[in-house]
């Protein structure tokens, strides 16, 4: 049997599926805004921050992701706020977390979307205004034999 | 009909940190998914989170049509006192859907 | 007595090395084997499994009163946790009544039109994904043991046949992928063995429940194959062939599939 014609032929349907599905994507700009929006003229800085993704993503459509923030979460010190942002889905948010010292830990864990091949950001505002990132790249395979 | 899986421990020590872990059943729809018509399937999706325990809301999330289909949250608090912990989920039309789980804290 | 006891202990020894002998070739794997550790770890831990949310729903369909008769599957079949009890790892069975094999969804359906007295439920809706989710995690853990009526052997041939049988544009049968090709990759995703041990599952790509007729559906569109109409005799063939094909295997419904 001729399997690489065979699946030529199915990511052709699956690479349609996926460009119906995006009729509008954000764009590095975009999520640049959103993120500068996000740390409120602080310049966020590499570290504090781990993202936790798989690199080969199975299904785009559930990404187990966590952000942990190297933090001791007292009153003194805790992270306020978690915003994790994305490159190329129609919207560069994904969620926002609001944590305070009552957490004990700066941990949280998620499912996400991603439809596309891309880098995901995890931003961490501090309670004294400093703002931490992390990111990951990612790629996103395609189911075969999907539907329609 | 829409179902939530919580998981809390039972017991922990005062002091302790513990995780939570929530699942609840929503399709999340993001405005994006064309229709045959030529339009969208209009956008509702669950919008907020909030885990509300010993007088003080310990953890939320603003969450975008960018989280999955039946939203998984789990994350972290430190078991004060015992008693009730209730979470709460609000769609973008506003409507609130509330669960609760109590701990015993020695 | 003590040579009897020797023979006894001779024959157990012997059944144990047959064991262990088919355990050692027994090189079928489950879906689940092929997937990613993140994708696995959602399945094999409840609270991440969002296939229990259906099973949920149907616990509760379970004990809820239906249709004309007032009374609900509870009411018949026990409320307790030993009801349907491995039920699931039996089906499709031979329907003496019809005298026609009979899918676990077919079965649900029977008794919510005929003993309920209830408008069944259209097959993939919500309810009927709920209540055989329900009935088919009541067998998790459990082998996957056929049913023995002679009358399911032509059956599970005739889903044999289909399973060779070419179809689609792509020409290609069930079996050139999931037999000659599997562990190979198709495009990016690797090809299973297809056994139907995870049903209803879970599919990332449908971000909700589907059945087992669902999955093939897939498998029929993407050999741009004519998909057979839901419910059709020659799902519950398929079925029946691939229950039979994953003989002794164990049930882990809700399984969770990219
Ligand atoms: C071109 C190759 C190909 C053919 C032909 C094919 N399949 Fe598949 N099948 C796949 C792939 C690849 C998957 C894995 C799912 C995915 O990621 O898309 C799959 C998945 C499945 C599964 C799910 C197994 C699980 O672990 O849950 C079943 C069942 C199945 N196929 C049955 C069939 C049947 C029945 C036929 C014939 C009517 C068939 N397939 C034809 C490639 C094929
Ligand atoms: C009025 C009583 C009654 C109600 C209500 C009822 N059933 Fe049944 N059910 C039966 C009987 C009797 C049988 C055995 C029929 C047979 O073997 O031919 C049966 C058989 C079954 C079987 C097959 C069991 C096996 O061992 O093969 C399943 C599965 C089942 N029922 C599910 C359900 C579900 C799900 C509901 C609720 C939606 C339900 N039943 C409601 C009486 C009932």
């Amino acid at each position: 049997m001729d399997l690489p014609t065979a699946s030529r032929r199915l990511v052709l349907g699956g690479g349609l599926a996926l460009l119906a599905i995006s009729p509008a994507r954000a764009t590095p700009e975009a999520m640049r805004a959103a993120m500068q929006g996000f740390a409120g003229g602080a310049e966020p800085r590499p570290g504090r921050v781990r993202l936790e993704m798989p690199t080969l993503v199975e299904n785009g459509n559930a990404v187990p992701t966590t952000v942990i923030v190297d933090s001791p979460m007292t009153a003194a010190d805790h992270v306020v706020e978690i915003a994790l942002f994305n490159e190329r889905n129609p919207l560069p948010d994904i969620a926002r977390f609001t944590l305070g010292p009552r957490c004990g830990q700066a941990w949280v864990s998620t499912r996400i979307r991603l439809g596309d091949t891309q880098s995901v950001h995890a931003l961490a505002r501090m309670n004294d205004g400093s703002v931490w990132s992390a990111s990951a790249e990612l790629i996103v395979t395609l189911p075969a034999c999907i539907e329609g | 009909m829409s179902r939530a899986l919580i998981n809390v421990p039972a017991k922990a020590r005062k002091g302790e940190v513990i995780q939570i872990r929530t699942l609840v059943q929503h399709e999340m729809e993001t405005g994006f998914r064309p229709l045959p018509n030529g339009g969208f399937a209009p956008r509702l999706i669950l919008r907020r989170f909030e885990c509300i325990y010993d007088g003080e809301t310990v953890f939320a999330a603003d969450l975008h049509p960018a989280i999955s289909a039946n939203p998984y949250l789990a994350f972290r608090t430190v078991a004060t006192t015992s008693g009730e912990m209730l979470f709460r989920w609000i769609d973008d039309r506003g409507a609130v859907r509330e669960e609760r789980a109590t701990i015993e804290v020695t | 007595m003590i040579r009897r006891r020797g023979a006894a202990l001779a024959l157990l020894l012997a059944l144990a090395t047959v064991a262990t002998r088919v355990e050692a070739q027994d090189t079928r794997r489950s879906g689940f084997m092929f997937m990613s550790p993140g994708t696995q770890a959602m399945q094999r831990d409840d609270m991440e499994n969002p296939g229990m949310l259906a099973v949920l729903d149907g616990a509760e369909l379970w004990a809820k009163p239906a249709g004309t008769s007032g009374r609900s599957c509870a009411d018949c079949h026990g409320g307790g946790a030993e009801a349907m009890r491995g039920v699931a790892a039996r089906y499709p069975a031979f329907d003496a009544t019809r005298g026609e094999a009979i899918d676990l969804a077919g079965r649900i359906l029977q008794c919510r039109a005929e003993r309920q007295g209830d408008a069944p439920p259209p097959r993939e809706s919500r309810t009927l994904l709920a209540l055989t989710a329900f009935v088919a995690h009541r067998a998790r853990g459990m082998p996957v043991a056929p049913d023995a009526d002679p009358r399911m052997t032509p059956v599970v041939e005739a889903g044999r046949a289909l399973w060779h049988k070419r179809l689609g544009q792509l020409d290609l049968s069930c079996a050139q992928c999931h037999d000659d090709n599997a562990g190979q990759k198709l495009a990016s995703a690797p090809i299973p063995e297809a056994h139907p041990t995870g049903y209803p599952i879970y599919r990332l790509e449908w971000q909700t429940t589907g059945s087992l007729q669902r999955r093939i559906r897939g498998c029929l569109t993407g050999v741009r194959a004519e998909p057979f109409a839901y419910g059709a005799d020659e799902y519950i063939a398929l079925e029946a062939f691939l229950m039979e094909r994953a003989r002794g295997m164990e049930i882990e419904t809700p399984g969770v599939r990219p």
